[in-house]
């Protein structure tokens, strides 16, 4: 049986959103790369006190053209998920598709959705066309909390941003925790993209693929 | 079903007329306003012509960056890159910068030249600044200086100027500005100019501007990164293009792959 799945809107967004991701991250790590070290409040470099020195070489050189692709990958990304919070609001998809019901929002129920992830217990049919509860918690959480986050910790890196929302850097502390901040919620939506690609893969990849491209997903 | 499709291939048609006139309009309007960053052509132009622009619209002359007390300065100030490495430079250095000259030419009404001494015989300003490199380390210190707009209002900007750009001490002296190669040159647009926090720095923390950190002078623009606080001053240029300096892109750091508007 042949069924719709994952609406135009949802399924454009989705890949335009995950290949930005893929030259943010790329971009990202060309930028750190010049300088893997993080530092907390306004101010660090060479001599200065660090919080965490990353085990990797200093590379300069590659930077540039990061920033440039980061940049540019960060303009498309914001744009879409702009595109995708006012289409999700509008055709009520956060609230049909992703908002957990109230009673099942109780720690028992969360804890019984976490030992069926833990024990890979595949879904039941019902299911198959909605997400479970851990599924709207995560895409809640990355939507609403680890975006926008991930977009203000960048914009506080900004100096031309915070000449006029000085509260942009201030409110983390100082340019340098904006930039460490920054550093781990992408590492925090690196960790889900994971998750959600080995979760794809444990559930049905051709299936889910096809969900994803086409709109339509088969289940029997 | 042929009256759906003709009905739909107008309408496409009218969307695709109405994008490509839209766009145009878009492109003249944002070159009124000053929206299109040099380096626009440049192979991720698109992403920083809509940085700059955003970045443009959403900061004024009235938007100031941070400013710190004196308890935050910074103990260490990290520093990178090197003097010029020529026999002219070590002379003027040895020398106190006594002989070293600030050249102004280009679209103003009194071409000047300024000594170090007759700079720090104008008003002078300190600022204790926050300044990141795009590496990603920074410091926060005193810039000791002289108000890039009271220059400029010194030797008279002709209505015309859209950049004012600026030449280290290791500019060729051929006279030839494309053959630029190897010199460090930056250029900001008169927004920043006459921004009331753009400095000529010649003192960095109650004291001379240090060798490394760019003696005799060196621009601070701390709306924007480090790279863009070019060092070693030797001549400013005020300019209605900077397609003709280099390889036309406003910047030595472009040239590196660096873009040229460095707000963010």
């Amino acid at each position: 049986m042949d069924s719709q799945r994952h609406s135009l809107v949802v399924r454009a967004t989705h890949w335009i959103t995950a290949f930005s991701f893929l030259g943010l991250l790329v971009s990202g790590i060309l930028i750190l790369i010049a300088h893997p070290r993080l530092y907390w409040g306004e101010t660090g470099g060479m001599g200065a006190p660090s919080l965490i020195d990353l085990p990797i070489p200093f590379k300069i050189g590659y930077s540039g053209w990061g920033r440039y692709v980061h940049f540019l990958s960060a303009w498309v990304i914001i744009l879409t998920g702009l595109v995708y919070v006012l289409a999700g609001l509008f055709t009520r998809h956060f609230n049909r598709n992703l908002m957990p019901a109230r009673a099942g929002l109780a720690w028992k129920a969360i804890w019984h959705s976490t030992l069926d992830h833990l024990r890979f217990k595949q879904p039941i049919e019902e299911e198959f066309g909605t997400y479970n509860l851990l599924q709207r918690l995560a895409y809640l959480t990355i939507v609403f909390v680890l975006f926008p986050l991930v977009i203000v910790t960048g914009f506080g890196m900004s100096p031309a941003i915070a000449s006029v929302v000085p509260l942009v850097v201030n409110v983390f502390g100082g340019q340098q925790s904006a930039r460490t901040l920054h550093f781990f919620v992408a590492g925090l939506l690196v960790l889900f993209v994971l998750i959600h690609i080995t979760m794809v893969i444990l559930t049905g990849f051709t299936n889910r693929m096809r969900a994803m491209i086409t709109g339509r997903s088969t289940h029997d | 079903m042929t009256e759906i499709i003709t009905r739909r291939k107008l309408i496409a048609a009218g969307f695709t007329a109405a994008g490509a006139a839209g766009l145009g309009a878009a492109v003249r309007l944002a070159n009124r306003y000053g929206l299109i960053p040099p380096d626009h052509n440049h192979i991720f132009g698109s992403g920083e012509t809509a940085t700059y622009a955003a970045l443009r619209l959403f900061t004024s002359h009235h938007s100031r960056a941070r400013e710190f007390t004196r308890s935050d300065i910074s103990k260490i100030a990290p520093v990178k890159g090197e003097p010029p490495k020529s026999e002219a430079y070590n002379r003027l250095l040895s020398g106190g910068f006594a002989d070293w000259r600030l050249r102004i030419d280009g679209l103003v009404d009194r071409p000047s030249s300024f000594s170090l001494a007759e700079l720090k015989r104008l008003p002078s300003e300190s600022h204790i600044y926050h300044q990141a490199c795009e590496e990603g380390w920074s410091f926060i210190a005193e810039c000791i200086g002289v108000r890039l707009s009271n220059i400029l209002n010194l030797v008279g900007v002709l209505p015309q100027a859209k950049y004012v750009v600026f030449f280290g001490l290791d500019l060729p002296d051929t006279g030839d500005l494309r053959n630029v190669i190897g010199a460090k040159w930056n250029s900001i647009d008169m927004d920043d100019a006459w921004h009331p926090q753009t400095l000529l720095a010649y003192g960095m923390n109650g004291q001379d501007l240090p060798t490394r950190h760019g003696a005799p002078l060196r621009l601070r623009v701390p709306r924007q990164l480090g790279g863009k606080s070019t060092k070693y001053l030797s001549r400013i240029l005020v300019a209605d293009t900077v397609n003709n300096i280099g390889k036309g892109y406003g910047g030595s750091g472009v040239e590196h792959g660096f873009s040229w508007y460095a707000g963010i």
